[in-house]
C-alpha cells in the first residue's frame, strides 16, 4: 500500500476523531455530574445544527451571530431538559433512565426535521473547499480546522473542571450526598452540566454540519461518540481525547484499507467493533474508573 | 359493574392458582380468543392481512423482549437484528429442505446463539454498558447480513421464502397464514403468563429487582441474566421465522434495522414493562396510532384546507414514538398494561370503594 495515501488517511482520520471527541466529551461531562450514559447527544447535535442554520437563513442572521445565539438557546435548551425531564428521573433505574434518553433522540430525530425540512441545508463557515497541500499530503481543511476547534474545546474543558465551578462538578460526581452536605447545590451543578454539554454538541454539530450538510443524519454521529466514551473510560475527559483520535484512526484506515476488500459500508461498523471488543476486554475502558458496588 | 366482587376473595386454594382469577376475565378472554379465530371470516380480508396479522406477530415479538426488559430488567436495543438473524437463518433452513416446524427452531437456536455472545460480553458490567452492546449489535448484525452475499443473497437482492406448510396444513393464501401465527401467538402468551410463575420468573424478579440482593439469596445473577437473554433471543428468532413465513415472504435486510429495534422498545414500554397484555396494548397502539393519526391529519388539511407539509407528515411516527416513550416514563412509567388495571381495580369494588383490599 502506498506510504502517502496511508499517512493521508492516519491525519485525516486524527482530526476527524478530534471531532468525534467533542461530542462524546458532552456525553462524559454529563456522565460524571450525574451518572446518565445520553443518548440523545446525536439528537442535539443535530438540534444545534438546525438552530444555527435556521437562525442564519430565516432571520438573515450572519454565520458569527447565529453561532453564539444558537449556542445560548441549546444551554437553555439544556438546562431545560434536566429541570423538566431528568429530574423527575431521579431513584428510578438506570434502565428508565437511559431508555429516557432514547426517546428523547427519536423524539427530536422526528420534530426537528419534521419542522424544519429534512432536506440537506449548506452550512457555510466561510471555509474553502480547496484541500490544504502538507508536502505531497493531501488534507481536508473543514476537517483540519474541525480537529483544531475541537481540540481547543476539549482541553478548554480539561481546564474547566480545574477552575472553581468544574472542582464543584467533580464533587458532585464524587459523591453527590456529600456534595449537597458541604452546601453545594447539587441540582445545578447537573443542570450546568446538561447545558454544557448541549452546548457541546451544538459545536460539533455545527463542524459537522460545514464538511456533510444538515440533516438528520447528523444524529448518527451518536454511535461513534458512544464508541469513544465507552473506550475513554466514560469518566475522563482525557480518556475521550486519546480515544477520539484512535478511534478516527482507525475508521479512517478500516474504511481506506478494509472497504476495497469487503465492498464498502465499514465506516459504519468500525465503532460498534470498538464498543464490543472495550466491553470484552477492559469493561472499564483506557482510563475510567472501576465502579464499585457497595451493597 | 362489569365485576360485582367487593374485593377478590377466594375460598379455595385451586381458584387463587388459576391463570385468570376471576370469571370475567377468562370469559374476556375466551370471548376475544373466539373473535380472533372468527375473524377472517366476518371482516375484509384487507384489514386481516393489513392489521390483524401484524399485530399479531409483532406482539409476539414484544413479548420476547419483554421477558428481558420487563422480566429481568436488561436492556435491549438491538431487538430487530435478533429478529433478522432468525429470519434469515430459518429461510436458509427451509431453502436446504428443512420443514418449517424444524426451521423455526433453527432460526431460535441462531438468534439465542448470537445474542447471548453479545449478552455476556456487555453482562460483565452494568446496565448502561448493556445499551451500548447491544447497539453494537444491531449494527454489526445489520453490517454482516448486507456484506456476506450467502446470508442476503447479494447486497441489494431480497431472499423469498419457500412454500411451506406448519403442522400439514400449506400456509398460503390469506387465512393459512393468520391462523398459524394466531395459534403460535396463543402458545407463547401461555408460555410468558405461566413463566412468571415459575423459579425461573421469579429468579429474574430477583435479579431485576437488585442483583446483588438476589446473588445473596443464592440466585446466581450472571446466569439467570445469560438465561433471559437466550430465552428471550430464542422467541425473538422464532418470530423472525413466523414474521419471514407468514407475514414478508420475501425478506430483505432493511427489514430489520434499528428502527425496528427501536419500534419494539417504544412497545415495550408503552405497553408496560414486565407485562403480558401490556405487550399486546403497546403493539396496537405503537402499530396504529401514527396512521390513524396520519389520516386525522390529512382529514384536517382537507377540512380546514392547510397544507402540510410533507416533511412533517413523514416524520410524525418518529415523533409520536419519542413522545409516547417520554411521555409514558415520565408519568406512567409502567406503560398501558398500569393504566388498565389501575381502571380495572377501581371498577372490581364500584361503587364500594372503600371496600378494596
Amino acid at each position: 500500500m502506498d506510504m502517502i495515501l496511508l499517512l493521508e488517511l492516519a491525519l485525516n482520520g486524527v482530526f476527524v476523531g478530534l471531532m468525534y471527541a467533542l461530542l462524546s466529551a458532552g456525553i462524559v461531562l454529563i456522565y460524571k455530574t450525574s451518572g446518565i450514559a445520553n443518548l440523545a447527544q446525536g439528537a442535539l447535535a443535530m438540534m444545534g445544527a438546525y438552530t444555527v442554520v435556521v437562525l442564519a437563513n430565516s432571520f438573515g442572521l450572519s454565520m458569527w451571530v447565529a453561532i453564539p445565539l444558537a449556542l445560548a438557546v441549546m444551554f437553555a435548551f439544556g438546562v431545560a431538559l434536566e429541570r423538566v425531564a431528568l429530574r423527575r428521573m431521579i431513584g428510578q433505574p438506570v434502565i428508565m433512565v437511559i431508555m429516557l434518553t432514547i426517546g428523547l433522540e427519536i423524539f427530536l430525530r422526528g420534530v426537528i426535521p419534521g419542522f424544519f425540512g429534512a432536506a440537506v441545508k449548506r452550512l457555510d463557515l466561510g471555509i474553502s473547499n480547496a484541500p490544504i497541500f502538507v508536502g505531497e499530503l493531501l488534507l481536508n481543511r473543514a476537517i483540519l480546522i474541525g480537529g483544531g476547534v475541537s481540540l481547543g474545546l476539549i482541553l478548554l474543558s480539561i481546564l474547566f473542571f480545574n477552575s472553581r465551578f468544574g472542582i464543584i462538578m467533580r464533587a458532585v460526581s464524587d459523591n453527590q450526598t456529600a456534595s449537597w452536605s458541604v452546601g453545594i447545590r447539587v441540582e445545578r451543578a447537573i443542570a450546568v452540566a446538561w447545558g454544557l454539554s448541549a452546548c457541546m454538541a451544538t459545536t460539533s454539530g455545527v463542524l459537522w454540519g460545514a464538511t456533510q450538510g444538515v440533516d438528520w443524519s447528523l444524529s448518527l454521529l451518536l454511535i461513534k461518540a458512544l464508541a469513544i466514551a465507552i473506550l475513554g473510560g466514560l469518566d475522563s475527559i482525557v480518556g475521550v481525547l486519546i480515544a477520539g483520535i484512535i478511534v478516527g484512526l482507525a475508521e479512517s484506515l478500516a474504511t481506506g484499507i478494509l472497504d476495497p476488500i469487503v465492498g464498502g459500508g465499514t465506516r459504519d461498523v468500525v465503532a460498534s467493533a470498538i464498543i464490543l471488543l472495550t466491553l470484552l476486554f477492559r469493561p472499564h475502558g483506557l482510563f475510567g474508573r472501576e465502579h464499585i458496588e457497595r451493597v | 359493574m362489569i365485576y360485582r366482587r367487593a374485593g377478590i376473595s377466594f375460598t379455595r386454594y385451586q381458584d387463587e392458582r388459576r391463570l385468570w382469577k376471576l370469571p370475567t376475565d377468562r370469559w374476556a378472554v375466551i370471548v376475544i380468543f373466539a373473535l380472533l379465530l372468527v375473524a377472517p371470516f366476518l371482516v375484509d380480508r384487507l384489514f386481516v392481512v393489513g392489521y390483524l396479522l401484524p399485530l399479531i406477530i409483532w406482539s409476539m415479538a414484544a413479548m420476547g423482549l419483554n421477558l428481558l426488559m420487563g422480566g429481568a430488567g436488561q436492556i435491549h436495543l438491538g431487538y430487530g437484528a435478533v429478529i433478522g438473524i432468525g429470519a434469515y437463518a430459518s429461510v436458509h433452513a427451509m431453502r436446504a429442505g428443512l420443514p418449517f416446524e424444524l426451521a423455526m427452531i433453527v432460526g431460535g437456536l441462531a438468534s439465542a446463539a448470537i445474542g447471548v455472545v453479545f449478552g455476556a460480553a456487555a453482562l460483565r458490567v452494568k446496565g448502561l454498558y448493556l445499551a451500548m452492546a447491544t447497539l453494537a449489535m444491531q449494527y454489526i448484525v445489520d453490517f454482516v447480513i448486507v456484506q456476506v452475499p450467502a446470508i442476503s443473497g447479494g447486497t441489494q437482492a431480497a431472499l423469498s421464502v419457500p412454500r411451506t406448510s406448519f403442522l400439514g396444513i400449506a400456509i398460503q393464501g390469506d387465512r393459512a397464514p393468520y391462523y398459524v401465527a394466531l395459534a403460535l401467538c396463543a402458545v407463547l402468551t401461555l408460555f410468558m403468563l405461566n413463566v412468571r410463575r415459575t423459579s425461573f420468573g421469579r429468579a429474574l424478579a430477583a435479579v431485576r429487582e437488585k442483583d446483588y440482593a438476589a446473588s445473596i439469596i443464592g440466585v446466581d445473577p450472571f446466569r439467570y441474566k445469560l438465561l433471559a437473554f437466550w430465552v428471550s433471543s430464542f422467541i425473538g428468532g422464532m418470530t423472525g421465522a413466523v414474521l419471514a413465513v407468514c407475514y414478508y415472504r420475501t425478506i430483505s435486510p432493511d427489514q430489520f434495522h434499528l428502527d425496528l429495534s427501536i419500534q419494539l422498545v417504544a412497545m415495550v414500554i408503552v405497553g408496560g414493562l414486565g407485562s403480558v397484555l401490556g405487550g399486546f396494548l403497546g403493539v396496537g397502539l405503537i402499530l396504529f396510532a401514527p396512521i390513524v393519526l396520519n389520516q386525522l391529519i390529512g382529514l384536517a388539511a382537507d377540512q380546514f384546507g392547510v397544507a402540510i407539509p410533507t416533511d412533517l407528515r413523514a416524520h410524525l411516527p418518529l415523533m409520536l414514538y419519542g413522545g409516547l416513550i417520554m411521555g409514558f416514563l415520565l408519568l406512567e412509567p409502567l406503560g398501558l398494561a398500569k393504566i388498565y388495571s389501575n381502571i380495572r381495580n377501581y371498577l372490581l369494588v364500584w361503587p364500594f370503594r372503600h371496600a378494596r383490599q
